[in-house]
């Protein structure tokens, strides 16, 4: 089997990519996906919310992943679905596996990777106590209730206030079940303010910030669970404990960049966002190999997933058309308050009209400006009411300003104003 | 009804903090960064109202369940209710995005329209 550009992963960002190369003038593109049907994690994300930058309207998830299967229907795009890949290897063929062809060996002039994240578990955060059933990630409840039609339980706590733990929190209320709190470590919210106003404000379920969950009981079955406040340090105080019966736990406390392939095939991975290091088009360390979507920095709205395909997809066909500039001409540095920027490397002759930014902050910020600097000279700024570490901040740079600058690393920085 | 509010707008991502006070002969309107903001201020000091998504029992098809939602928002308090009936009701393989499941939900004028395909088996 031999293609110009295979793509890992048929969720927002493998869809993306493999439309925008094939719009690009690639003839043979493949999309290789694990589950039995295109669309990733968007299948099971029936709330409403997707598409709003994209498309200009609110979109549930399924109906966003099915315009760009749609899309991809009209062209002659290849897909397997139930098919996992097992390897890229030295000469970027891909390595898969499946029930009906047994092992394939693919051969691929651009690999795009686009397997997406997986949710941290129970196990990752070590929480004590015993080990009873009803211990879940929020993303296995959200699967359970809203494709396989099952419901994990009745009694409910989450822990972890991210955006998937929220939805969770308003999904199980509406299907009868007791939510009785969302726990929360820090001192914030790690989801969007919008999901906290409709997700438990709207139904009275109570967010305990800078809270912990110290012990699960039960022996057979969840039968409780006991929080406790935590310090600035994050470590629980003495005397704080509550004991919350529930027979259900949600855990919703976190995503990690799904990059054992990655790893495995010695791509370079930043610490930070444990995703691949990445310039301006979506290319990795390796060269033919692209990556895009939540394998290279969590995101939290699809509509930015999107946009990154659409770019790791162009320079897939630039690369296959021998039509890229591979090496680096300027690199991004972390600042004050910055936890991480996407991309890491720029190559200004690959870019049309400017480099679109991705980064989060490492706390919240009120009243605070994001500033890029060269050497001395600040070349752009951002600045916001708040900025929070759950919500992704983008922040572009025209091509112009990259022909000015004098040096290359481009650092930026949280300043209060 | 109360008559000042600060809220946080949930039209879109942005989430902007929104102050609205009932005046005379209107609304004092603060913080928003779109026209969409003052219009879900006015509708959430006045008639809070919602897009409810769920899923209807699909039989004769892959999954167990199809995900549906009302096609337009419906007010707050009869979330509930529409659940209920939601919960009550059945289909059939084929359903595909978009198809009325159930038509003028509890009178309120809002259709649930499905927001998947599914195959028949």
């Amino acid at each position: 089997m031999k293609y110009d550009v295979v793509v890992i992963g048929g969720g927002p960002a493998g869809l993306a990519a493999a439309y925008e190369a094939y719009r690009n003038g690639v003839n043979k593109v493949l999309v290789i996906e694990r589950d039995k049907e295109l669309g990733g994690i968007l299948n099971q994300c029936i709330h409403n919310g997707f598409g709003i930058h994209h498309f200009g309207e609110e979109l549930t998830g399924p109906e966003y992943s099915q315009r760009f299967i749609d899309d991809i229907d009209k062209t002659n795009i290849e897909v397997i679905v139930d098919t996992m890949v097992l390897q890229i290897d030295e000469q970027n063929k891909v390595h898969a596996i499946n029930n009906e062809n047994g092992y394939m060996i693919i051969e691929a002039k651009a690999v795009i990777l686009a397997m997406g994240c997986r949710e941290r578990t129970r196990g990752a955060i070590n929480i004590p106590g015993s080990r009873p059933a009803g211990v879940f990630t929020a993303g296995t409840a959200q699967r359970f209730i809203n494709m396989e039609g099952y419901m994990p339980g009745k009694e409910v706590v989450i822990l972890g206030s991210g955006d998937i733990g929220l939805i969770m929190a308003r999904r199980m209320t509406l299907e009868g079940a007791d939510v009785k709190c969302v726990v929360e470590l820090m001192p914030y919210s790690n989801g969007l303010t919008r999901n906290i106003v409709q997700c438990l404000d709207d139904y009275g379920i109570p967010l305990k910030l800078s809270h912990t969950v110290v012990n699960i009981h039960g022996k057979d079955r969840v039968e409780g669970v006991t929080i406790a406040k935590v310090d600035k340090n994050l470590k629980p105080i003495k005397g704080t404990e509550e004991f919350i019966k529930c027979d259900t736990l949600l855990l919703s406390v976190g995503l990690i960049p799904e990059n054992e392939l990655t790893r495995a095939c010695g791509i370079k991975i930043d610490r930070r966002t444990n995703g691949p290091v990445v310039g301006e088009l979506r290319q990795t360390s390796k060269e033919g190999v692209f990556a895009c979507g939540n394998v290279v920095h969590v995101h939290d709205l699809v509509d930015y997933v999107t946009e990154e395909g659409y770019l790791s997809g162009k320079g897939a066909a630039l690369f296959v058309k021998d039509e890229m500039n591979t090496d680096i001409t300027h690199k991004t540095k972390n600042g004050y308050g910055i936890g991480y920027v996407v991309p890491q490397n720029i190559n200004i002759n690959n870019i049309e009209n400017e480099v679109r930014f991705y980064m989060r902050v490492k706390n919240v910020y009120k009243n605070h400006v994001i500033k890029a600097k060269v050497g001395d000279e600040v070349i752009a700024k951002k600045r916001e009411v708040k900025f929070t570490p759950g919500e992704m901040i983008g922040f572009s740079i025209k091509k112009e300003q990259f022909e000015k600058l004098v040096g290359n690393e481009i650092e930026f920085f949280v300043e209060g104003v | 009804m109360n008559e000042a509010k600060t809220l946080t707008c949930i039209v879109c991502p942005i989430g902007c903090t929104i102050d609205i006070k009932k005046e005379n002969n209107g609304f004092m309107i603060n913080g928003n960064k779109c026209k969409r903001g003052e219009k879900y201020a006015i509708e959430e000091l006045t008639a809070p109202k919602r897009i409810v998504t769920t899923t209807v029992k699909v039989n004769n098809s892959v999954h167990p369940v199809v995900s549906v939602k009302t096609s337009e928002p419906v007010p707050k308090e009869k979330i509930f209710d529409i659940m209920e009936v939601i919960s009550n009701t059945e289909v059939t393989a084929p359903v595909k995005i978009g198809d009325i499941i159930v038509k003028d939900i509890l009178d309120t004028g809002v259709d649930i329209v499905a927001t998947r395909n599914a195959k028949e088996i």
